[in-house]
């Protein structure tokens, strides 16, 4: 059900959100440059990028905390300028939860329902709703400082939700907490937000965590959006060498285009001889163009005897460094040309006859259809 | 840290300690003295404090005392607070430096300026001197005390705890009286604390703005001690030393605790 929502390719579907031409401005530095976005509703939308980049004003000019210097922000066709963050259907998680310190958990939560003025009942039921989502039932009348890092987590989350906004905003939700949490807790995210068919949209400086949840990534820099895609796309079809570096572990070989030949790409790079051969065909380049060709190590098979003549993509090196991490093993190997290769290998059974060894001379190759190029 | 006390830090504690304190714990035994004879010890008694209770003239000064350091010091929490607020939160308005300057100045201004300078306002103004001039001269005297706990506060709060209450839907003035005030309360009493026990024992102030019958506790104490000691004032300091430590010990322990609340938040 999840593969089949893509309403960002369907010309007709209308955005929940849309951003404007927006630019943020503090005294001289550019917070947000000339930047345009659409968010679909019920999209779990990650905007991923570095920190500095923006992503940040960009959640607190959609909360209402930091207005546009230049630009309109919509919200349901509304537009929100003028709109104080009281008066707007969006909630928020901070990153440091901001529980309120003199409240107890179910204190907390209900404190959103009742600047709405619901009546009692209402929202001691609606109360009860969020503690039993987040699973917190028995901790209703804990204060905040009684809780563990994860519980105050999920308090967080249940008071942001428990206004049933169209459009939840998370700034680094789960950045607090140690990896194995981190891990359970973006799974219930998902499931959360799928259950409810919210809008969530997560700001993060977690490449791995926007994988996992997002529908859709924004990857940022330096005020703007540099793609905009599925989290597949992004790391299999990355637009530009900063997103291949900056999602996931990449190899960027550099080089010049020979030409075309059979469809493929030809590139003369110093550290492969003969030319590589990459099947890239969205790309327009012409001859002589400088490009980086981007390997992601995964993609790269290492291996010790040489390859078949008819072999392409042949690189080789000797090993410098192997770090076992028990599913995989990296090896780093050292090209002629003084590069250095990042090479994963999954361990997929428990013994291996002779493995490949510290300064043992081996071939690494890669698919024509496994390297991306990036024009430079 | 060096947790062990080395022979010198304890002599020079001892040292420093007596230096301050030996003098006000003089006077509180003597206030136990039986003898009539201010230094002469005549063995433990509790007279003076009966015949305290019994003086009418002191006891109409330190009621005086007590109904004008209640009501300063509640102005002063009230103009302090809503300094502070404007010092931490309006970010870099015109005049800052300034106001901040003239917030500050009373607490390094000499007692007898800010007295003096009340003394002839007052005059100019035709306010008659009495009850309420040392009202407001104490106002002026404290709120300075009261801002600058209270900011020290502000200074630590953090905002997304508003930021929070807003987007929740609280607009500006309930997240105030929702989040804003009930955390940082304990540091506006340890200022009215402050404020209050300032006004309780400020002697120079208060002998420039009083007026016919408004004297107060400490004047009261300082014309009697120039007629000649008395047992009885050595008594009335004491009580006024107790209700003063425990105001500044109290104000302290808040400002504390106040500052600890946050810390769940905190990574």
């Amino acid at each position: 059900m999840r593969r089949s929502f893509a309403p960002w390719s369907d010309p007709a579907a209308k955005p929940l959100i849309r951003f404007e031409n927006v630019t943020k401005r503090f005294g001289d530095a550019v917070a947000v440059d000339h930047l345009s976005l659409n968010i679909y509703e019920s999209e779990f939308f990650c905007l991923l990028g570095p920190s500095g980049c923006g992503k940040t004003t960009l959640m607190r000019m959609l909360a209402g905390f930091e207005h546009p210097s230049e630009g309109r922000i919509t919200l349901a066709d509304r537009d929100l300028a003028g709109v104080p963050p009281y008066r707007r259907p969006v909630n928020m998680m901070f990153q440091s939860y901001a529980l309120f310190p003199h409240m107890s958990v179910e204190r907390n939560i209900a404190f959103g329902l009742k600047q709405d003025g619901l009546p009692k009942a209402e929202i001691a039921a609606r109360v009860d709703e969020m503690l039993r989502l987040v699973q917190l039932e028995r901790l209703a009348k804990r204060s905040p400082s009684q809780l563990s890092g994860g519980q105050r987590q999920r308090v967080a989350l249940a008071r942001a939700l428990a206004k049933k906004p169209k459009v939840l905003l998370l700034d680094e939700p789960l950045g607090a907490l140690d990896k194995k949490l981190r891990e359970e807790t973006q799974f219930e995210l998902m499931d959360i937000q799928h259950d409810l068919g919210m809008t969530f949209v997560v700001v993060t400086h977690d490449q791995e965590e926007a994988m996992t949840m997002a529908d859709r990534i924004a990857v940022m820099d330096h005020g703007r959006i540099v793609q905009v895609a599925t989290p597949g796309e992004i790391y299999e079809q990355p637009k530009t060498r900063f997103i291949a570096e900056f999602v996931g572990d990449v190899n960027i070989i550099e080089g010049n285009v020979l030409g075309q030949e059979n469809g493929h790409w030809r590139v003369r790079s110093r550290s492969a001889q003969p030319p590589l051969t990459i099947d890239d065909p969205d790309e327009v380049l012409h001859s002589d163009q400088a490009v980086a060709i981007a390997v992601r190590p995964e993609k790269m098979v290492i291996q010790r005897d040489p390859p078949g003549t008819d072999a392409v993509n042949v690189l080789t090196g000797e090993v410098w460094d192997i770090g076992y991490l028990g599913d995989w093993t990296v090896y780093r190997v050292k090209l002629a040309s003084g590069e250095i290769l990042r090479v994963t290998r999954a361990n997929r059974s428990r013994y291996v006859e002779s493995p490949i060894d510290w300064d043992e001379q081996v071939y690494v190759t890669f698919a024509p259809d496994a390297a991306v190029i990036l024009a430079e | 840290m060096n947790r062990r006390l080395s022979l010198f830090n304890v002599t020079s504690l001892v040292i420093g300690f007596a230096f301050l304190y030996l003098p006000i714990l003089l006077l509180v035994v003597y206030s136990f003295n039986a003898s009539r004879l201010v230094t002469v010890w005549g063995g433990f008694s509790t007279q003076w404090y009966v015949a305290l209770f019994r003086n009418e003239a002191l006891m109409e000064a330190a009621w005086v005392t007590l109904r004008i350091a209640l009501l300063s010091a509640s102005l002063a929490t009230v103009l302090g607070t809503l300094a502070a607020l404007a010092l931490t939160r309006y970010g870099r308005f015109f005049g800052r430096t300034l106001f901040t300057g003239m917030v500050y100045a009373p607490m390094v201004m000499p007692e007898v300026i800010t007295g003096l300078s009340l003394l002839l306002f007052f005059v100019a103004i035709g306010l008659d001197r009495g009850f309420w001039t040392i009202t407001l001269a104490h106002t002026t005297l404290t709120m300075c005390f009261v801002t600058v706990v209270v900011q020290s506060r502000l200074m630590t709060f953090d905002r997304s705890l508003e930021e929070a209450a807003m987007d929740l839907g609280a607009p500006p003035l309930r997240t105030f009286f929702s989040v804003t005030l009930p955390l940082i309360a304990p540091s506006i009493v340890a200022g009215f604390l402050l404020a209050f026990t300032l006004s309780l024992d400020d002697l120079v102030i208060a002998s420039f703005n009083t007026g016919p019958g408004a004297t107060t506790l400490p004047i009261r104490i300082y014309s009697q001690v120039r007629l000649g000691l008395s047992p009885e004032v050595n008594a009335a300091s004491a009580i006024l030393i107790g209700i003063v430590t425990l105001g500044v010990v109290t104000a302290t322990l808040l400002s504390k605790r106040s500052l600890l609340r946050e810390e769940p938040n905190a990574h």
